[in-house]
């Protein structure tokens, strides 16, 4: 493949520098999420119980919150549903060691923001916790998606690079819009056959990885610079800059 | 025969001791009427016909007096055939008749007596039994008139003896055929416990005996047997799925260990990335098979069958054909959907997109028609009657009719040398999947190729 592949080192954590709540009663668990984040170049703080943990996100300091299902004192659903009570809408990010799609509705019910069930990959949990982070940087209400020389028109459902349309099945348009949402971080392609085709099962074949090449042909066919990167071992991603 | 199985328990024997009991009833009243109809009736015939000549010869003394009576007693004294007559004077003075004298115990008028009577000459004579009734007449006439009741006695009691050793022969026959009985259906339900046992020890092998005689017993050991085959069965195929475990969770672990070791031994960082970098892979794939055991085991056990939802499955379709079309596009091959309208089910979409991806997976890597070229799916859906029919063809190896069941099973992989990847359970998700739906998974020829068909049933609004 010709596109420019970049290591996980050179490339997570230099975007920008998030305050991450950490909710888990695993000590090791814990150190090793903590020690990756930080490493990531964010900041980062720990609590062992629900309780603490509560009373620490209702701070609302905290750009992201993960949050293990699991707690003593307080459980994880528990403590989003106070926090959403309070009005409080950091993004959160449960982790279970319960993996049913039962399990996940009944998390994003109760006001998380996304799901990852446990033993999970570090690669895997970083994007979705940056993904997270950078949400709320969007306005969903822009009418307009940019990314370098990208725009994307979400109304009249059209994509233009430097101007030249690119013309796209209705099911690129939806994984270009979500690598374009997510812009300057890292995709992977759990996170893109969750969020694109809204399933929840591992396909066990690089199937994504086809429609993402061919996708990478329409836009960057006729343009000296690559715009949608793989990131080996992680996933995808599209240059906000 | 242990004690707390004594046959006076069985309930065999308790059902024949009942039967015996209403079985003498019934016999003691038939035979109490056949006594009553004969011997009964002749002894009733008898004093009739004491009664009437009575009446008859007390008639005669009223018309004709003393003289008259005397005239007929000595006249019928004289006839053979039993009869007994004696007139007695005032004073109980002999006056005519057959007898010599009144017997004793004629204390009032009017009774009924039985006497003995000498019947012949000696030394030939013997003792008989009479039966008599006595009047007393005007003027102190005493009159008996009698009958030899010897030969009615006699056959009042061998009737009595036959209907005595008929309830006996009947009571010891009755309880020795249900002691039989009960003896035969304890030692063959003692033979099933038996059996039990030796199963319970371990030896599944073992099965009920059966007698060949087709009653209920045998028909019990034959359900049994049959049950004991489905267990057997499935112990056998718990077996092979533990083993198969243990084999499929020993070799990456081995190859892991393997590569580990060999890295320690080189002592140089970029072996020891690869080594952690293929560790990782590793575990990914233990991973993936343990959440392919999961998913099917909660699919067996059948407590997601409340959150199935009406649901279209053309669109299920459409979106994993969309999915795969390229990746089989790509490798050279084709992905091919025609389906009908109208294909609804009541189902789970996740589970059901997952055994259509697992269907197109395996007809990806098993449905090529030669080695250079790639494999052409396609995939049917269409409604038949009440039900909906999925079907996705391939033109490859096809699968051996003999291993259409097995290849169900966790585990199995009719690629013996696993060049392709993958951990042998996906047809058993799509089994277990099915199962939950009340639907079923056939396997056809598709000549060549295999074609694999899936049957589930119609959801329509008043279902």
């Amino acid at each position: 493949m010709q596109h420019a592949e970049l290591t996980s080192e050179a490339q997570q954590g230099t975007e920008m520098h998030m305050r991450i709540l950490v909710i888990e009663d695993d000590r090791e668990a814990a150190s090793w999420l903590v020690k990756g984040l930080r490493e990531s170049g964010h900041i980062v703080d720990l609590a062992a119980e629900g309780l603490q943990g509560l009373t620490m996100a209702l701070e609302g300091v905290h750009d992201v919150c993960i949050v293990d299902r699991m707690l003593p004192l307080l459980d994880g659903l528990s403590i989003i549903q106070k926090m959403r009570s309070a009005d409080l809408k950091t993004p959160v990010l449960i982790l279970s060691a319960l993996s049913d799609v039962d399990e996940r509705v009944k998390g994003l019910r109760a006001g998380g923001d996304d799901y990852l069930a446990k033993p999970y990959a570090f690669s895997e949990l970083l994007a979705r916790v940056e993904g997270l982070g950078s949400r709320k940087l969007l306005d969903p209400k822009d009418a307009k998606l940019k990314a370098l020389d990208l725009e994307i028109d979400l109304m009249t459902r059209t994509v233009t690079r430097g101007g030249k349309p690119i013309i796209l099945q209705p099911r690129e348009f939806k994984l270009l819009e979500y690598l374009v949402r997510n812009a300057g971080h890292i995709v992977t392609r759990t996170m893109l056959l969750e969020n694109v085709w809204d399933y929840h099962f591992d396909p066990q074949t690089n199937v994504i990885d086809v429609h993402v090449s061919r996708l990478r042909g329409k836009l960057d066919k006729g343009f000296a610079e690559p715009l949608l990167q793989t990131v080996r071992g992680a996933g995808y991603m599209i240059r906000a800059r | 025969m242990p004690a707390n199985n004594s046959i006076f328990q069985t309930s065999t024997f308790r059902l024949a001791a009942i039967y015996l009991l209403v079985f003498a009833i019934s016999a003691g009243a038939i035979l109490g009427y056949v006594y009553y109809t004969t011997v009964g009736l002749l002894e009733r015939q008898t004093e009739d016909t004491i009664h009437a000549e009575i009446l008859g010869l007390a008639d005669q003394y009223q018309l004709l007096g003393v003289a008259g009576l005397v005239d007929t007693v000595q006249r019928r004294s004289r006839e053979t055939g039993g009869a007994i007559y004696l007139l007695e004077g005032p004073n109980q003075t002999y006056v005519a008749g057959n007898l010599d004298a009144m017997p004793s115990g004629v204390t009032q008028n009017q009774t009924w007596i039985d006497f003995p009577i000498t019947v012949g000459k000696a030394p030939v004579a013997v003792q008989h039994t009479a039966r008599g009734f006595q009047v007393e007449l005007a003027n102190g006439y005493d009159l008996l008139v009698g009958r030899d009741v010897n030969e009615l006695r006699q056959f009042r009691d061998v009737i009595r003896e036959a209907l005595f050793w008929a309830v006996a022969m009947s009571l010891v026959l009755g309880l020795g055929g249900g002691y039989l009985m009960s003896r035969n259906f304890l030692k063959r339900v003692d033979a099933i416990t038996g059996a039990t046992r030796v199963i319970m020890a371990g030896d599944l092998s073992q099965r009920m005996p059966v007698s060949g005689t087709n009653d209920e017993l045998d028909r019990l050991s034959g359900s049994l047997n049959d049950m004991l085959s489905q267990i057997e069965r499935l112990m056998n195929g718990m077996k092979e799925v533990s083993s198969n475990v243990a084999h499929d969770l020993k070799t990456p672990l081995t190859r892991m260990r393997a590569r580990i070791e060999a890295a320690l031994r080189q002592d140089n960082e970029q072996e020891y990335r690869a080594a952690l970098n293929q560790t990782i892979e590793e575990c990914d794939r233990l991973l993936r098979t343990f959440n392919a055991l999961l998913s099917i085991a909660q699919a067996e056990s059948g407590q997601m069958r409340q959150g199935l939802q009406p649901l279209d499955l053309n669109d299920t379709l459409t979106d994993v054909v969309e999915l795969y079309e390229p990746l089989a596009d790509e490798a050279g091959g084709s992905l091919k959907l025609e389906a009908k309208p109208g294909l609804r089910v009541r189902g789970d979409r996740q589970l059901l997109a997952q055994v259509l991806n697992n269907l197109i997976d395996n007809a990806m890597k098993y449905g090529q028609s030669s080695s250079e070229k790639a494999a052409d799916i396609e995939v049917f859906g269409r409604v038949e009657g009440q039900t909906v029919v999925i079907e996705v063809a391939d033109h490859g190896i096809g699968i051996n009719e003999q291993d259409r069941e097995r290849v169900l099973g966790r585990f199995v992989r009719l690629d013996e040398s696993r060049t392709k990847s993958g951990n042998g359970l996906g047809l058993s998700l799509v089994a277990s999947v099915m199962t939950l739906h009340n639907g079923h998974i056939q396997f056809e020829d598709n000549q060549p190729g295999l074609r694999v068909i899936l049957r589930l049933p119609l959801y329509t609004e008043a279902s």
